[in-house]
């Protein structure tokens, strides 16, 4: 100990003698506990590297004796979790839709897996619950742009729609309604007239005067007094639902005549989701409010 | 200023280079508060998207390098210049290596890297790596500044007129030199102009997990090093000037520092757990980190037990409160750092807030805290005033700061567990339960309350300035003194 250590009276400790800009330290001996801590947590990382693979070799690593490794815990995992779906999905890949949905413990866990299924690829753009966006309907009404039956649903799921799968679902709506480009008059009478079937028209008159062109150019797909079309996807005009919603509906009406937009929908058998689980979302989607 | 101080300075007069550390006082002021700042306001981002105001200069994405390099590099790093220098020129009594030319030019230099740094993210030049973030010619000129520091600081200590160096010391250099390696390490790219690209950009010469290695070797490394080493270094100076008192172990300073420089450099690949980084590296970095617990311990033991005797300066003393409740939250975030790595519980915590309330009960807690607590002390000093303007006002940024803190981290860790229970949770069925975005939806109430701290964090930081703006003009407050410690005891 060096020559000027002195004892520290509050706690009886010797400092080592030396100094630095007043600062003095004391010899004390390391806290027993602190040692005792360190040393187990250094024998149990002693003790981890032998049970599991650690330290890397000139041509390897050790592998640990209990052979564990984490992509195959990761394969077992997964393997796992399908066996305990595996009694449910198979007996929904042999069932109908329809009878998935008469037996109750069937229809449970469609409707749980759908969710989730759902949850994970369609909320993106339907929401979650299927409450829909701008531009991405909803699924949680009684309308249906290709058909709300549980086949239906089913068929535009596996296929999509306006894709490249051979099966999607396609349309597309001409612009003008096929004809020769309307004045703008002519567009704001057809708007006005398009509102008139869900009643929202605030211009009689010029509705009046919309109604032929409408007659002549749009009641092929979307029908006479507006009822739609699922067989080409025309959407129901009557029913004041709009895919493409704006504050202003006369100006979202005028554009999609002037500049038709057709939404694109993945097909999810391309994607990579199989039968069973196509078929629970199915049923999933069926529930969410308007199945037919 | 202490008796001690003024008696040993005017036994051996040696003139001290101080009008530098000035300059580095005034610039960790100013880039704490620009740093406390943009981080709040990017945690107002995360509960309304829309403050991103649809500029790309102002989402989220370039702020946030704009964030972490200003607390960290900017404040952290004129915190460590000030305070590194102070201390190795007084416990080594010599004046700094260079003289001021020499340190103004690694001042300035220093302030430009950090210019060049944050204006890039925010252009969106960056090389995508975090806490790496500056492109190489900014690195290079790191490079430059930083080799200066190592020069300076070796140089004071050769020329030091005590026969051995300061603990603090040790950790000062041990940060110098292994941040030096570290950023020459992680940084390793080539400008993309010579394979017909532009001089703006560069690609690492590292790939994949190579590079995601490289680069966790260097992040982890810049929190041991940078936030821990370096502050380390601050704690063993200020602490037992501020208590009067020796320092608690010698020994110990000497085994948890050779033990924590030598088991920190390995705990890298813990922030890899579960990814295509192989097994072995993953053990070894969660077994380091294990192994970390006990070494770093011994820094908080030796800055608490320090108090023994003084714990009555708590009652009296803003600036000591924040020198043990920085100690207190070093010891806190050392014990959840070794618990968050174990794999069982990485499964849970990674990914999520969880990490982020960890990572800021260390910067506020810890080296704010300390930062707050040496930088109360050395305004004075280096003004030569006899006190600071207010130390009421000292006590009030301590509680707005704390209290500040406190909502930061407990509304992380609520959050962090809930994301992660959410993620993994599956219903009787074996589905998930979740959707990510309903864990999204649900962290709204919390980044309210986080952003709420941070804003009483950034007020702390603005009373702070203030204080140090009258203090340096030679103002005193009128106000109530604290009572002195003799006054309590006689009263009881």
């Amino acid at each position: 100990m060096a020559t000027n250590a002195e004892k520290d009276p509050v706690t009886g400790q010797y400092t080592t003698g030396h100094e630095w800009d007043g600062i003095k330290e004391l010899n004390t001996p390391l806290p027993r506990w602190w040692m005792g801590v360190f040393y187990a947590t250094i024998i149990w990382a002693i003790g981890y590297w032998v049970l599991y693979p650690s330290w890397p070799t000139l041509n390897g690593y050790w592998a640990g004796t209990l052979g564990w490794h984490s992509r195959s815990q990761v394969v077992q995992d997964i393997e796992q979790a399908k066996s305990a779906k595996a009694v449910y999905l198979a007996k929904i890949q042999e069932a109908s839709l329809e009878d998935i949905v008469k037996d109750k413990d069937l229809l449970n866990f469609a409707l749980a897996g759908g969710r989730s299924v759902f949850n994970e690829n369609c909320a993106a753009c339907h929401g979650v619950g299927g409450v829909g966006a701008y531009g991405f309907p909803s699924l949680a009404d009684d309308q249906w742009l290709w058909g709300g039956t549980l086949d239906d649903v089913r068929t535009t799921i596996t296929y999509g729609i306006r894709n490249s799968n051979p099966n999607s679902r396609q349309s597309e709506m001409p612009q003008w309604g096929g004809g020769d480009p309307l004045s703008d008059e002519e567009l704001n009478n057809l708007a006005e007239y398009v509102l008139s079937l869900s009643k929202s028209s605030s211009d009689q008159a010029a509705a009046q005067k919309g109604l032929p062109i409408f007659a002549e150019r749009c009641s092929p797909c979307h029908g006479e007094a507006g009822e739609g079309s699922q067989a080409v996807g025309a959407p129901a005009l009557a029913a004041g639902i709009w895919l493409y919603k704006g504050k202003n509906q006369k100006a979202e009406i005028i554009s999609q005549v002037k500049n038709p937009k057709g939404g694109v929908m993945p097909s999810w058998t391309d994607r990579g989701l199989d039968e069973a689980t196509i078929k629970t979302l199915a049923v999933y989607v069926h529930s969410l409010g308007g199945g037919k | 200023m202490t008796q001690a101080t003024t008696a040993l300075g005017a036994k051996e007069a040696t003139p001290y280079v101080d009008d530098v550390i000035q300059k580095f006082v005034i610039a960790a002021t100013f880039w704490g508060i620009v740093g406390f700042l943009v981080g709040d306001y990017i945690a107002w981002q995360m509960a309304f998207p829309v403050l991103n105001l649809d500029l790309e200069w102002f989402s989220f994405g370039r702020l946030r390098p704009v964030h972490t390099s200003a607390v960290i590099f900017a404040f952290g790093g004129n915190v460590l210049f000030a305070t590194s220098f102070f201390v190795v020129q007084r416990t080594s009594r010599a004046s700094l290596f260079g003289g001021a030319a020499f340190g103004n030019f690694i001042f300035w230099g220093y302030q430009l890297f950090i210019v060049l740094a944050a204006s890039g993210y925010v252009l969106g030049i960056t090389q995508g790596k975090e806490y790496a973030e500056p492109e190489w010619y900014t690195d290079l000129w790191l490079t430059v500044v930083w080799v200066s520091y190592l020069v300076a600081f070796v140089g004071t200590l050769y020329k030091r007129k005590e026969p051995h160096i300061y603990v603090a010391n040790w950790f000062f250099l041990a940060m110098i030199i292994t941040i030096a390696m570290l950023h020459l390490g992680n940084n390793l790219a080539v400008p993309t102009a010579i394979f017909g690209g532009t001089w703006w950009r560069s690609y690492e010469v590292y790939a994949g997990v190579q590079d995601a290695l490289t680069q966790w070797w260097y992040g982890h490394n810049a929190v041991g090093f940078f936030l821990t080493a370096g502050f380390l270094g601050i704690m063993y100076y200020f602490v037992p000037k501020r208590a009067e008192r020796p320092v608690y172990s010698y020994r110990l300073s000497i085994v948890h520092f050779w033990a924590l420089i030598f088991l920190y450099i390995w705990a890298g690949p813990h922030h890899l757990h579960y990814t295509a980084l192989p097994d072995w590296a993953q053990t070894l970095g969660m077994t380091f980190s294990v192994m970390l617990w006990m070494p770093s311990w011994g820094g908080m033991i030796n800055g608490l037990m320090t108090l023994s005797g003084a714990w009555d300066k708590l009652r009296t003393d803003p600036v000591i409160r924040f020198l043990v409740t920085s100690v207190a939250f070093y010891g806190m975030a050392t014990f959840e750092g070794p618990m968050m790595s174990i794999k069982a519980v990485n499964s849970l915590s990674h990914y999520t807030d969880w990490g982020i309330g960890h990572v800021h009960s260390g910067a506020l807690g810890w080296v704010a805290f300390v930062s707050f607590g040496a930088l109360y002390y050395l305004v004075p000093v280096l003004w030569k005033r006899k006190q600071l303007y207010s130390m009421r006002l000292v006590s009030y940024h301590f509680w707005v700061a704390t209290i500040g803190i406190v909502l930061y981290i407990t509304s992380m860790w609520i959050s962090g567990i809930m994301q992660g229970l959410m993620w993994r949770a599956y219903d009787s069925m074996g589905f998930l339960q979740y959707s990510f975005v309903e864990s999204v939806a649900a962290m709204h109430p919390y980044y309210i309350i986080r952003a709420t701290g941070g804003v009483l964090f950034l007020t702390g930081g603005l009373i702070m300035a203030y204080n140090f703006y009258r203090t340096i003009r030679g103002d005193v407050r009128t106000e109530a003194p604290y009572e002195a410690p003799a006054t309590v005891i006689a009263r009881s």
